[in-house]
């Protein structure tokens, strides 16, 4: 127990500092790596938690495709991020002002939630003596089985609208034409010219 | 206090979202630092979902996370096409001169 939680302690500390370090870093490529690193930690909160088939899903979901993105994007744009801090320390006051408030009110709300007693002493990721992949599934295919298919659509329409938004057609580039080729006929594709001695081709 | 109870994880939770609340107030200018702010307050969200989930013995929660998980995954791909497109066409993506629309 008493490692769980040294296990616990350490990464709700790594995960708070290294997302306190996404949000103050200077350089956004640093940004997304500290980001990388509260996904890890905030997923091994989740195995200490039992929920081993989230904490797995955030590793592949966020660290493999967001993060990912993210970085793909930061190092696409040739953009002068020292400008865009601007008005940095002019914020910070509202920022930690309206931060502390918000931290205080959250905790005091979950404290009082906590000592209410509506919930068990003991963590227990999947109840019914199942692993919690099992848990997972036997609630996912059964009682959220439209929900599942809508949040898919909602994947297939956040694809479409991405190639959509970011595909360009470049006007000078020469490019195959299948159906082009195809309807090419001997009135099209070529000339009968008749020549006379001595002018050649005009 | 050496037994880590649901209320440890609530707190790690708020402070989570507290910092994604303050990188949105700090980086008012940068937009892909807000966007890995509003990334790290769903990622609360989460923790919140799944800690209630795990302490109140029912795996709903954690299915709610994993509709969270997917929403984030869609929204982050959609804006950064529009980014992608936004800096296309401006140059820059500074948040304050995204005003075309503007009346």
């Amino acid at each position: 127990m008493a490692l769980a939680a040294i296990a616990f302690y350490l990464l709700a500390a790594v995960t708070l500092v290294s997302a306190f370090l996404v949000v103050i870093g200077r350089n956004p490529v640093h940004s997304v790596l500290f980001l990388i690193l509260t996904f890890f930690s905030a997923a091994g909160l989740f195995v200490l938690l039992g929920a081993e088939f989230l904490a797995m899903l955030l590793i592949v979901v966020y660290v493999g495709a967001v993060a990912v993105l993210f970085l793909f994007v930061v190092m696409m744009l040739d953009v002068d991020f020292s400008a865009l801090r601007a008005g940095f320390a002019s914020n910070l006051p509202v920022g930690l002002g309206v931060g502390l408030l918000l931290a205080g009110e959250m905790i005091f709300t979950s404290v009082v939630v906590v000592n209410n007693g509506a919930t068990h002493a003991m963590p227990m990721a999947a109840p019914g003596g199942v692993t919690n992949a099992e848990a997972i599934g036997q609630a996912l295919y059964t009682d959220y089985f439209y929900y599942f298919q809508a949040a898919g659509l909602v994947l297939l329409v956040a694809m479409i609208g991405a190639i959509v938004l970011t595909l360009r057609h470049r006007a000078n580039v020469k490019r195959q034409n299948i159906s082009d080729q195809v309807a090419r006929t001997p009135a099209t594709g070529m000339r009968i010219v008749q020549i006379e001695s001595g002018e050649g081709l005009k | 206090m050496m037994v880590i109870g649901l209320s440890d994880y609530l707190v790690v939770s708020a402070l989570l979202f507290t910092i994604g609340v303050f990188g949105i107030f700090v980086n008012r200018k940068n937009i892909i630092v807000i966007l890995m702010s509003i990334e790290l307050i769903l990622l609360a969200v989460n923790i919140n979902l799944v800690a209630f989930s795990v302490y109140l013995h029912q795996v709903t929660g954690q299915i709610f996370a994993m509709f969270v998980l997917t929403v984030a995954a869609a929204e982050a791909a959609v804006l950064l096409a529009i980014l992608v497109t936004f800096f296309r066409n401006r140059g820059d993506i500074a948040v304050d001169h995204a005003n075309v629309m503007k009346g």
